[in-house]
């Protein structure tokens, strides 16, 4: 079982009024703005289920709104979320779709494109207390959670890959706390998430993009309390 | 490595180490969450500090809240208590006003401290601040018994649920209350099994309230429910101060708090399709945001 802090129980410090639709929906943002990175020129969310119902009342789209300008959870900006995007010129859209219902309830699609057009969408829910999970990430099916150093390594689904990606890490003197691959399909691409108990530096993304098999790597550091 | 699964080994930990809750739950922290006691420490000064804002702003600048249903509670409690009015007595008069404030704070997108969740989080520092001011306690000491509320929290997320979606809002604000309850007896000088026998009460007392709130919103009912939250809670405290024993522990009422909620039908559990929710005037203000 996973440890459960006292934080988790007095805390989080949040933005109300629910952990689930309002910190939730902002953990959620915020995460997947570090997984983008880069500086963000659109970002439209779709909701489903109790977050599509309900989420005026409890603020989750301000609350998304501000976590992909990389507000956290407590912080007090995130009520005029609309208007300081808007200051910073950041494009912003929410759908709802009611008809989807073979998700969690409370999920939401984000879709963000950068300045050179880029995009990348992510999928996240929001489990209830503040805790969250990112779900698929461009469509491909992963499981993530933030609460770990991780690297997101996107590569070709093929011998030898997560061979030299265990080797750049052990080199490193890297500890795995997990370790997932998940593919489109056989030979396709494939995302790797290594979770890692040990801070993650950005020499570490050079090295595994020597490998030919390695397309991308996205390094998310886990947040210090 | 202090840890502990169950009220039960909790209360031989204190025992062993003729320690109280939150001197467990401290050191708990510090082993499992691998930091020192000051960082565990300062952590928790900052909630304080949070729950005091969020306490007292309300009762001179009233706040609207997102959804319409509340806004302004605090601010009619606090002139009620000013004019000699009030009914219940110093410590429950500003307990009740410190909870609704919270949850004023709280519906309107302001910074508050979820203990155990958003929707219950006027119950703990309802009921801790009250006391500070009525008996002069030290910040410190209140930020110690955060840590024994914590434990109380703690044992019911991990062995039954916080979720009022799961368990209905006995799990919400009843453990919130007990949590209080618990923390307000180490603070008033009880011992650890007198702690636990108060949370064992208020979930007694509490046992089998749904989760209802008007359109889907954490304002109404939630927000009264926070005041009556804190009178549990210090019913609860004064019953085990006073000596009293009880004779279901805390471990067999959170088991049975998590059995009972699983009955709980689901138009009962935070679906806004029942309950106070499902009332000609709670439905009147429905339309779902």
């Amino acid at each position: 079982m996973a440890f459960i802090s006292v934080f988790d129980v007095i805390g989080p410090n949040m933005i109300g009024p629910s952990s689930s639709h309002t910190a939730g929906a902002c953990a959620i943002a915020y995460l997947a703005q570090k997984m983008k990175g880069g500086t963000l020129a659109k970002a439209e969310f779709t909701l489903y289920g109790s977050f599509a119902r309900t989420y005026r009342g409890h603020g989750t789209d301000r609350a998304l709104l501000g976590g992909i300008m990389g507000f956290s959870t407590d912080d007090v900006r995130i009520r005029d979320s609309f208007s300081i995007a808007t200051e910073r010129g950041i494009k912003f859209c929410f759908h709802t779709d009611e008809k989807e219902t073979d998700v969690h309830p409370n999920t939401v699609d984000i879709r963000m494109t950068d300045e050179s057009g880029e995009a990348m969408t992510v999928r996240g829910e929001s489990l209830g207390g503040g805790k969250i999970r990112i779900v698929q990430i461009n469509q491909v099916q992963v499981d993530f959670t933030g609460e770990y150093n991780a690297l997101i390594i996107i590569q070709q689904d093929k011998p030898g890959v997560a061979a030299h990606i265990t080797r750049c890490l052990g080199d490193k003197k890297i500890n795995i706390a997990f370790m997932r691959i998940f593919r489109e399909s056989r030979g396709q691409k494939a995302y790797t998430i290594v979770e890692t108990d040990d801070l993650l530096y950005t020499d570490i993304q050079d090295e595994l993009l020597a490998n030919p098999g390695i397309m991308d790597v996205m390094i998310v550091q886990k947040e210090e309390a | 490595m202090t840890d502990f699964k169950s009220a039960k080994e909790l209360l031989e930990l204190c025992g062993r180490r003729q320690c109280l809750i939150s001197d467990v739950m401290k050191q708990r922290e510090c082993d499992l969450g691998e930091t020192s006691m000051d960082k565990v420490c300062s952590r928790m000064e900052r909630a304080l500090e949070i729950m005091k804002q969020s306490a007292f702003t309300p009762l001179k600048s009233p706040l609207k809240s997102m959804g319409g249903l509340i806004g302004g509670e605090a601010e009619k409690l606090e002139g009620h208590y000013r004019d000699g009015m009030d009914l219940c007595g110093d410590v429950l008069s500003r307990g009740i006003t410190y909870a609704m404030a919270v949850l004023e704070v709280n519906a309107s997108m302001g910074l508050i401290v979820a203990a155990p969740t958003a929707g219950s989080a006027g119950v703990v520092p309802g009921l801790l601040l009250s006391l500070q001011q009525k008996y002069n306690y030290p910040d410190a000491r209140v930020r110690d018994v955060l840590f024994n509320a914590g434990a109380v929290g703690y044992l019911a997320m991990r062995n039954a649920t916080v979720a009022g979606a799961v368990g209905g809002c006995q799990a919400e604000a009843g453990v919130a209350a007990a949590m209080a309850a618990s923390a307000a007896v180490e603070l008033t000088g009880g011992t650890p099994q007198q702690s636990l026998y108060a949370a064992s009460t208020v979930l007694m007392n509490m046992l089998g309230l749904v989760c209802d709130p008007v359109r889907g919103l954490v304002e109404y009912p939630c927000q009264n429910r926070n005041a009556a939250g804190v009178a549990n809670a210090l019913i609860a405290a004064e019953i085990a101060l006073s000596g009293i024993r009880q004779l279901i522990s805390f471990d067999e009422m959170l088991d049975t708090m998590y059995l009972v909620g699983k009955k709980i039908p689901y138009e009962l559990r935070e679906t806004a399709l029942g309950g106070c929710a499902a009332t000609p005037s709670g439905c009147g203000a429905c339309g779902l945001s």
